[in-house]
Order: structure tokens, then C-alpha cells, then sequence
């Protein structure tokens, strides 16, 4: 208490109680829960916000490594400040609307393409604790199905910025988007179904939590009651082997790994990416939806597809690779570090998905509409309800 | 020509396997550029194609000078009339009396070339009957307006330089 009488000798009477009773405040459990959320909004927008600016980077000089070239390495070392000259460029150039364009629709449509797939990072758990305080911002029960909800609510601003800008190209890309957007849409969420039969919940934390326990979604052996420990130990390894392994549980491995490739296929569509990125196929449509835009309404499509690949790929992550788990790496309840460690392996997880979305993108050709049509339709969507029933019959037949 | 399409089996019709076999090829050049290998790139301003440029390179038109230190041009104004975009203006003058090449008559007084319009097609070159223009190697003109973008009859000299064994048709009579 002497230090709090220290600091209370420089200020009046009335001053202290007010600084004290601020205190309380921040300290009792509501005001405590709101400033670490906010911190915590504010971090991980940061955070994003970084990340996205280094992906259109690493997209770059990755496709130009790719094609054998070099990619922008003029600003900074190896270009590394390239972002930073984008992002002034972009935001000195004229913000032009189309004369004939709808103003209201055509300046909304490029904030509702950039605010979605931020409210998506919203509920996914980025790490475990840090301090004692949960690294998710909001762990809701319906986190996946909030997911799935939110992220389709994104081609509102494509489809809005297609009719808005009054132009044929960016229709088309708007038309197209949104019939794509209804194909996969589908089959993004019916192959989510096995995991929540398995794990029995729609929360992304304890989604998390379960594949700490059983072993990631990929590949669900993971040995039970395996420590530092047992690893030094052989006979304590296989037990922890066969206690991680059943028929069940190597059955129920085929629909999780179809549910993987289709999820991440349909990622692919969901976030318009190369090979399902008709709305904005620049050479049929001079870049689609976007094409009236300059200047920040550019910037913020620009944006938005980038956060949207990385809210994807933080949604694969937590729900097929373990979220922020590493094996053998222990949670934030076991002091700050681990919890600075958890949120390390989250981002990593992150960044390697985020490297296949463009390694992918800079191998495959575009599909044609009707190929992809097609393969929506006739095949994803088949293949993930038939898919749910597979899961169904493992989990209810085989024994454990 | 009717080309027959390759009937598909199942395992093509999949597409995965090409795909990965895609994601192989890219993955090896990916890996041979990060260490440097094979990547073709050339930094511009310190790497140049300078030493690479043929002969017959056609760059900025240029004024040339014979091996008596002569001005070729005799203003006759045929590549101003040719040129297509209009880039060349010439205002002709008379040559003096008691010029030692009096009897060429005609030289120019201002010759300007504005390479802002020039589109380097050459026809100011082939049209010339003196052999006094030519397109020469310079290929980065620049300028910060358009009025810096007009090369006048100096710069068009300090281009073009001297360039002998040319046809040369004003010896004296023998
Ligand atoms: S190269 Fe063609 S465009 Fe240029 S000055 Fe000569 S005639 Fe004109
Ligand atoms: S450069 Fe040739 S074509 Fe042009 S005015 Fe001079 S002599 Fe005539």
C-alpha cells in the first residue's frame, strides 16, 4: 500500500479518489473484459493489417520467383518497404466515382468488401491466453456457423460494386461472383459438418481444445497422455500410440481428409482466388468488380481480398490444423512466453497456408464458368453430403 | 484442321494429379530462383542491353556531319513533309556568300525534333535524298516537360556525331 500512498501524495483528495475508483473500474470483471478486448481488437488489427500488407508483397515476389523473375526489390532492402510506397501511392491518387455510377452504393460496396472478413477474425482463437486473458475476442457458441455467415455476407460488396459502378465489366464480375458465391457457399459448409459431429460443438475454442486432446483434424491419431516425459520413454510412447489409436478413430481420418480438400478448394472460391477468380478474371473482365474504382475504394477491395485469404486460412487453421497447438508445446496457462509461442504458431500456420493460396494461384489456370459451375454442383456438393453420411455411419457404428 | 480431343480416363478427369504435378514445377522454379538460379531479370538503369543493340537498332532520329565537318542537311524538308506524327520543323536559310559550301545553298537554321511525338518509325531516314538523318542507338530521351522533350539542331548534332563514308555528292567538278 505504500506505494499507492506515494503516488497518492501528488494529487488533491478529490483527484485520487476518482484516479482510484477509475481503477476499480478498469478492474472489476466488466471493465476488465471490455479494455482487453479492445487491446486485443486493436492487436490483432495490427497485426492483420501488417500481415496483409506483406501478403500482396510475398505475393508478388513469390509469383516473380515463380516465373523466374525478381519482384519488386527496389524499396528498402529486397523491396521490403514496397507496402509502405503502396500504400501512400494508393492513398495520394484521385478518388474518382463514375459520373454515371450510383454514389451511395458505389462508395458502400468497397467498405462492405474490406469489413467482413475482418469481423471473421473477430471470433477465431489466435492464441490460448496471454496474462490469463483468452486470446480470442469474442468466443461465441456459434463461432463456425458465425463464420460461415459472415464471410458470405463479402459478396454483397462485390455484387453491390458490379451493379453500382454502371459499367459492363464489373457486372459481369458481379454476376459471376454471386453465382459462384451460391456453388460453393454449399459445399464450404456441408464439409465443415463432420467436424462438429465429432467434436459435438460450434465453438472454434473448443473445436481447438479437442484437437489438443485427440490429435489435429488432418491426421487425428495424436497419441493421448503424450508429454516431454513419455517421449524419453519407448514403452510409455506406444502406449501413448495405441491409446491415441483406434478403427474409430482411423476411419473417421477419410471423411475429415475429404472434408479438408474440399473446405480448402472452396476456400479458394470464397475468397476469389485463382483457379475460381471469374469475378475478376483480368483478362476477360479487366479486373471485374473493381475496375470503375481508384485510389482507397481500390485499395479497400484490395484489402478486404486479402484479409478474407487470411481470415481463411486462420479458419482452416483452427479448424483443421490445430488452431495455435503445437504438440508438446504447452498453453498460456504455464506463463507469458508459451502464450507469446501460441500466438507465434498460430501466424506461422497462417503464413504457410497463406504461401499455398499463392503458390496455387501462379500454378493453375483459371477454370472456365461452366467447368466451374460443374464442379460445384455436380461434384463438391455430392461429394460433402455423401461425405456427412460417411461420418455419420463411422461414428455411429464402429466401435471405439 | 479437326483436332480429336484425347478421351479422358478417371484418374485425368480428376485433375488433382496434374494439379500437383502443376504445384511440382512451380515449386522447383520457386526454389531455383530463391537461391538465385536462373532468375532472368535484368535491373535496368545498372544493367543495360546497350552493348546488346544491333545495328540496325532504330533510337532518337539524329542529325549527322560528313568528314569535312559539313552539315549534311540541305533542308530540303522532305522527312518534316514524311514524317507522320508532324514531329520534325525546319526553317531553312540561305548559306552565305563566301561559304567554302556556298553552292549547296541550302541549310537549315533551326532544325527541331520533338521526341515527345516521334514514334521512331524511320521514314524521316529512308526518305532523306542526303543522307543527313539517321536513327541512331539513344533510346532513353527524357525530359521533365515538353519542352525539354524537343531536341534543336545542337542536340541533334552532339547525337549524331560524324559519320563517314557516306555517298558524297559535292566535290568540285573535275
Ligand atoms: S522517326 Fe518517324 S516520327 Fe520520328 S522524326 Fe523520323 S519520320 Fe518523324
Ligand atoms: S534531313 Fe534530309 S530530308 Fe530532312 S531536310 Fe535535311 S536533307 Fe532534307
Amino acid at each position: 500500500m505504500d506505494v499507492s500512498n506515494f503516488i497518492s501524495q501528488f494529487f488533491s483528495p478529490a483527484a485520487w479518489s476518482l484516479i482510484k475508483s477509475l481503477g476499480e473500474c478498469f478492474m472489476s470483471p466488466t471493465g476488465f473484459l471490455i479494455w482487453t478486448t479492445l487491446l486485443k481488437s486493436a492487436l490483432l488489427l495490427v497485426i492483420i493489417l501488417g500481415l496483409v500488407s506483406y501478403t500482396v508483397y510475398a505475393e508478388r515476389r513469390v509469383s516473380a520467383l515463380i516465373q523466374d523473375r525478381l519482384g519488386p526489390n527496389r524499396v528498402g532492402w529486397q523491396g521490403l518497404l514496397q507496402p509502405v510506397a503502396d500504400a501512400a501511392k494508393l492513398l495520394l491518387k484521385e478518388n474518382f466515382t463514375p459520373k454515371s455510377a450510383n454514389y451511395f452504393y458505389f462508395r458502400l460496396a468497397s467498405k462492405l468488401a474490406m469489413v467482413p472478413p475482418v469481423l471473421v477474425l473477430g471470433v477465431l482463437p489466435f492464441g490460448s491466453s496471454l496474462f490469463g486473458v483468452p486470446m480470442t475476442i469474442a468466443s461465441v457458441n456459434v463461432g463456425a456457423l458465425y463464420v460461415l455467415a459472415i464471410s458470405s455476407i463479402s459478396v454483397y460488396g462485390i455484387v453491390l460494386a458490379g451493379w453500382s459502378s454502371n459499367s459492363k465489366y464489373p457486372f459481369l464480375g458481379g454476376i459471376r461472383s454471386s453465382s459462384q458465391m451460391i456453388s460453393y457457399e454449399l459445399s464450404l459448409a456441408l464439409s465443415l459438418i463432420p467436424i462438429f459431429m465429432l467434436v459435438g460443438s460450434l465453438n472454434l475454442n473448443q473445436i481447438v481444445q479437442y484437437q489438443i486432446v485427440h490429435g489435429w483434424m488432418i491426421a487425428p491419431f495424436w497419441p493421448q497422455g503424450m508429454s516431454l516425459d513419455t517421449l524419453l520413454h519407448p514403452l510409455a510412447l506406444l502406449e501413448a500410440f495405441r491409446a491415441g489409436c483406434s478403427l474409430q478413430r482411423v476411419l473417421i481420418w477419410i471423411p475429415l481428409f475429404i472434408s479438408f480438400i474440399l473446405f480448402f478448394i472452396s476456400m479458394f472460391a470464397e475468397t476469389n482466388r485463382l483457379p475460381f477468380d471469374l469475378p475478376e478474371a483480368e483478362q476477360e473482365l479487366i479486373g471485374g468488380y473493381h475496375t470503375e474504382y481508384s485510389s482507397m475504394g481500390f485499395a479497400l477491395f484490395f484489402l478486404g481480398e486479402y484479409t478474407a485469404m487470411i481470415a481463411g486460412a486462420g479458419v482452416i487453421t483452427t479448424l483443421f490444423l490445430g488452431g495455435w497447438s503445437l504438440p508438446l508445446v504447452p498453453d498460456g496457462s504455464h506463463g507469458w512466453f508459451w502464450g507469446l509461442v501460441n500466438i507465434a504458431v498460430f501466424f506461422a500456420k497462417v503464413i504457410v497456408i497463406l504461401f499455398v493460396f499463392i503458390w496455387v494461384r501462379w500454378t493453375i489456370p483459371r477454370f472456365r464458368y461452366d467447368q466451374l459451375m460443374k464442379l460445384g454442383w455436380y461434384f463438391f456438393f455430392e461429394l460433402a453430403v455423401a461425405n456427412i453420411f460417411l461420418a455419420a455411419l463411422i461414428l455411429t457404428y464402429v466401435k471405439r | 484442321m479437326i483436332v480429336n480431343r484425347k478421351k479422358l480416363n478417371w484418374v485425368e478427369r480428376l485433375y488433382l494429379p496434374a494439379i500437383i504435378g502443376g504445384l511440382a514445377i512451380t515449386w522447383k522454379h520457386f526454389q531455383r530462383s530463391l537461391l538465385g538460379k536462373g532468375v532472368i531479370t535484368m535491373q535496368y538503369p545498372e544493367e543495360k542491353w546497350d552493348a546488346h543493340l544491333p545495328e540496325w537498332y532504330r533510337g532518337a532520329p539524329t542529325l549527322v556531319k560528313d568528314e569535312h565537318g559539313r552539315e549534311k542537311c540541305v533542308s530540303c524538308q522532305l522527312c518534316e513533309f514524311i514524317c507522320p506524327p508532324r514531329a520534325i520543323t525546319i526553317e531553312p536559310m540561305e548559306i552565305p556568300e563566301g561559304d567554302p559550301w556556298r553552292k549547296v545553298e541550302k541549310a537549315p537554321r533551326a532544325f527541331d525534333i520533338d521526341m515527345a511525338r516521334c514514334i521512331y518509325c524511320g521514314l524521316c531516314e529512308e526518305v532523306c535524298p542526303e543522307q543527313a538523318i539517321f536513327l541512331r542507338k539513344d533510346y532513353s530521351i527524357t525530359g521533365l516537360n515538353r519542352n525539354e522533350m524537343i531536341h534543336h539542331k545542337e542536340k541533334l548534332y552532339e547525337l549524331g556525331g560524324v559519320m563517314t563514308g557516306l555517298v558524297f555528292k559535292w566535290n568540285e567538278k573535275k
